[in-house]
């Protein structure tokens, strides 16, 4: 244990935990937009998984880290699109229809992953920053000044999400239309344009988010989210549907993975209980999400289909 | 400077307007008046673009307009005040106002300039609000104003007012009346929904009656009075307070001692209440909606615990009691809920009307229904109670309301109960099934039964009432005669002044 309690180890550590809430902090903050206009999007995962794959591929023909994340674009919005055709046009119930996706981008990355690569071939990672003088200031610089464009991109998101919820028109039309979408109606706020763009907006999170994954670890396998995805949805509530209550949610997630993954790595955990250890973070958002997301009540109208007159 | 020609509106089933004609002019209120289900709703629905007509065209300022949604209704001046506020209480006054509207900054909210409009209107039309306090800690009159002023705000010059009164107190109504000359002084015309008679008196310019799709009636305000509107609504005439025989009132058989009970949010809706009802007296429990008496009669009716007091019915106990247990001591209860706690909308009438008695004889022999007397017991208390139904077997959702009401009435009144607990028994209910309602609970006062009434509408507490008992913030403000009460006292005991403070007034 005492191999643990060193500043190198502790600094390598913490900053894992930024790194691994990267993804989550993605695919929750797009999410965060569903949910305040009322969809509840359970497919993030399957989104995640294609856009794992789409990245991935696409780093792997051409060597290029930025293509691979437009692709993680592309795909997300893509499916975004999809989720909410289903969600809001079809008006499907959302508890049901989300598991549809998922097992959808569950399945084609997988089939797509062995159809056209087969074997796990490593591809190139987001190079690191390097700032001036920052990156070189001990602890500090390793915790926050040597990551990758993504990790900044990731937290930059999250105030730049805050001034769009509740400092713009569209941010007050979402928060409306989430809440009763009823008076939005009435007063000529569409309430399918809204949900239609923070849906999308959501799906081209995740999208990021499976790419950021993939590029981060230069992997792709069967499964790679391993249901982070899941993990984000329920970020979404343990951070009462705020930017900065889910970035939190992100880095706790993120600390405690990486320290089952550091305590692993230098078998404080033995070998054989690791698979227990590996449920250590989901067990730990859940017991936060009983304790913290209590108090807080979800958009009224949050899963609940809206057609006019009814 | 609206005309609706000839609009015709069918849904499945229902033809809601036929061939309707409507017309209003600048600087006038003109009420439309019917039942629930008459058209009224339908037709507004139809002006403000929600409903498309089927056929039949609408003129705006003499010139024919297509209304395919709400934004087409804004952007020709149309404004709507819906019956259900329209509001999202987690944002702000400001923000709510805003909502729809196209910002002066580009994408970013202009909250400031909206706020220093809506206090602008509020001055003028007499519509106090704070603009930045959020929606859902306002009072319902609050709301309103905040409901009137988004119109306002979108220089509505023609505005739908759908049953805008159904939830203030008298002196409420009296302010938004003011409002609403105001605006009609300022040329804007006004349509205003309603079935309370004296409000639509007070009111209107001119007054159209609808019943079942169809114009019966087209008046000016002159020479209407409550009869001749009500005729014309239901179609025949109409007692609109049921005769009361004199009954000399008995012991208390319904007493009350300081009950405290909880509401839904953890706070005290019920504070130390006292009340008593004795028998073959009719006590009316009057008060703006949420003061406490939806949580009271819960309680007596034994769905919502107490957290002291007592509750005797005769001298048993029955305070924190089962359902099952207080009805055993002789109550019965007619619920706010019809469909919720009332009845079950997928049984039949049949079972409806036994659901009360059916675990015991002569309903159940061996562990097995009778059906032989079931059916013979509820023919009779459908034919007895008036219960317009196709069909025994029919499903209690498919009645009107009035007629599951009168269902629910005949299984709790037939076991001739020691203490009736009637909530809101009349609310949305048609004019006629009302009468009806009002004549049983008369009568049933010569059975020795206590019966408390809880009613908002001030117009069913003075009909029914041989007591009232008003009651604000979960405490009994005062108990008054009705005959020598007026309603505006009652209305400044609703509003929580005290009694004692009223008759000080010059």
């Amino acid at each position: 244990m005492s191999d643990f309690f060193t500043t190198a180890i502790l600094v390598a550590t913490a900053a894992s935990g930024v790194r691994l809430a990267v993804p989550l902090l993605f695919a929750s903050l797009g999410e965060t937009f569903g949910q305040r206009s009322g969809v509840l999007n359970l497919g993030v995962d399957g989104i995640m998984l294609l856009g794992a794959f789409g990245g991935y591929y696409a780093v792997l023909q051409t060597g290029s880290v930025w293509l691979g994340l437009l692709i993680g674009i592309v795909v997300g919005m893509l499916l975004g699109l999809v989720s909410a055709l289903i969600s809001v046009t079809l008006r499907a119930e959302q508890g049901i229809s989300g598991i549809g996706i998922y097992l959808f981008g569950l399945g084609m990355s997988d089939l797509l992953f062995q159809k056209l690569v087969g074997t796990p071939l490593p591809i190139t990672k987001f190079p690191k920053l390097n700032f001036p003088v920052l990156s070189d200031i001990p602890v500090i610089g390793e915790l926050l000044f040597q990551h990758s464009v993504v990790v900044y991109l990731a937290f930059l998101a999250v105030p730049v999400s805050m001034y769009i919820i509740n400092k713009t028109t569209f941010g007050m039309n979402i928060r409306a239309v989430g809440e009763n979408p009823e008076a939005a109606d009435s007063l000529g706020v569409s309430v399918n344009r809204i949900r239609y763009a923070t849906v999308i907006i959501g799906g081209t999170l995740a999208g990021v988010a499976g790419a950021a994954l993939a590029i981060d670890l230069g992997i792709f396998q069967q499964n790679l989210t391993n249901a982070q995805g899941f993990i984000a949805i329920a970020l979404v509530y343990f951070g009462a549907w705020r930017p900065v209550g889910v970035m939190l949610g992100s880095l706790l997630y993120g600390f405690v993975n990486a320290i089952v993954l550091q305590l692993k790595t230098l078998a404080i955990i033995p070998p054989d209980l690791s698979d227990f250890a590996a449920m250590a973070p989901a067990i730990i958002t859940i017991l936060a999400l009983v304790v913290v997301a209590r108090r807080f009540k979800a958009p009224a109208a949050l899963t609940k289909p809206y057609s006019r007159g009814e | 400077m609206l005309e609706m020609r000839a609009i015709t509106k069918r849904f499945p089933g229902v033809l809601a307007n036929d061939r309707v004609d409507f017309d209003l002019r600048a600087g006038e209120v003109h009420t439309l008046l019917g039942e629930n289900g008459a058209g009224k709703s339908t037709l507004m629905k139809i002006l403000y673009g929600l409903y498309q007509p089927d056929e039949g065209e609408i003129l705006l300022n003499g010139s024919p307009v297509e209304i395919h949604s709400p934004t087409d209704a804004i952007d020709l001046n149309v404004g709507m005040i819906h019956q259900h506020f329209m509001m999202v209480e987690s944002l702000t006054v400001a923000e709510n106002v805003a909502l729809g509207l196209p910002s002066n900054r580009g994408f970013r909210t202009d909250l400031d300039a909206v706020s220093e409009r809506i206090t602008e209107l509020g001055t003028r039309y007499g519509l106090k609000i704070d603009p930045s306090a959020t929606v859902w800690q306002l009072s319902v009159g609050q709301k309103q104003r905040v409901e009137i002023i988004k119109a306002l705000f979108r220089d509505a010059n023609l505005l739908i007012l759908d049953e805008p009164t159904a939830v203030l107190t008298p002196q409420e109504v009296d302010q938004l009346f003011k409002t609403l000359r105001q605006m009609t002084e300022d040329g804007r015309g006004l349509i205003f929904i309603s079935h309370k008679l004296h409000e639509v008196l007070a009111l209107s310019d001119r007054i159209t009656v609808l019943r079942q799709g169809r114009i019966t009636g087209q008046v000016p305000v002159e020479g209407a009075t409550r009869e001749s509107l009500a005729r014309m609504m239901v179609g025949r005439e109409v007692k609109l307070a049921p005769d009361k025989p004199a009954v000399e009132p008995g012991r208390p058989r319904l007493r009350i001692e300081s009950l405290t009970v909880l509401g839904d949010r953890g706070d005290e809706a019920v504070r130390s209440l006292n009340l008593e009802v004795r028998a073959g007296e009719i006590l009316s429990i009057a008060g703006v909606s949420g003061n406490g008496q939806r949580e009271m009669a819960e309680t007596i009716g034994g769905l919502r615990q107490p957290t002291s007091g007592a509750i005797f019915i005769d001298d048993t106990d029955v305070a924190g009691k089962t359902p099952a247990e207080i009805r055993a001591a002789g109550l019965s209860y007619v619920p706010e809920g019809r469909m919720k706690n009332g009845c079950i909308g997928a049984f039949t009438v049949s079972e409806n009307l036994l659901l009360v008695d059916h675990q015991k004889a002569p309903y159940v022999k061996w562990g097995l229904f009778d059906f032989g007397v079931i059916k013979e017991h509820s023919a009779q208390l459908v034919k007895q109670y008036a219960v317009k139904t196709p069909t025994l077997d029919t499903t209690a959702r498919s009645l009107s309301g009035g007629n599951i009401q009168k269902l629910i009435l005949a299984r709790e009144i037939s076991g001739t109960p020691k203490v009736l607990v009637a909530s809101q028994p009349t609310r949305g209910v048609d004019i006629g099934a009302a009468e009806y309602i009002h004549k049983r609970l008369v009568e049933q006062r010569t059975e020795d039964t206590a019966i408390l009434v809880i009613s908002e509408d001030l117009d069913e507490v003075f009909a029914l009432a041989d007591r009232i008992a008003v009651i604000y913030e979960g405490q009994i403000m005062g108990m008054v005669d009705p005959a020598t009460t007026s309603r505006e006292e009652i209305g400044l005991m609703m509003a929580g002044v005290h009694p004692e403070t009223t008759s000080d007034r010059p």
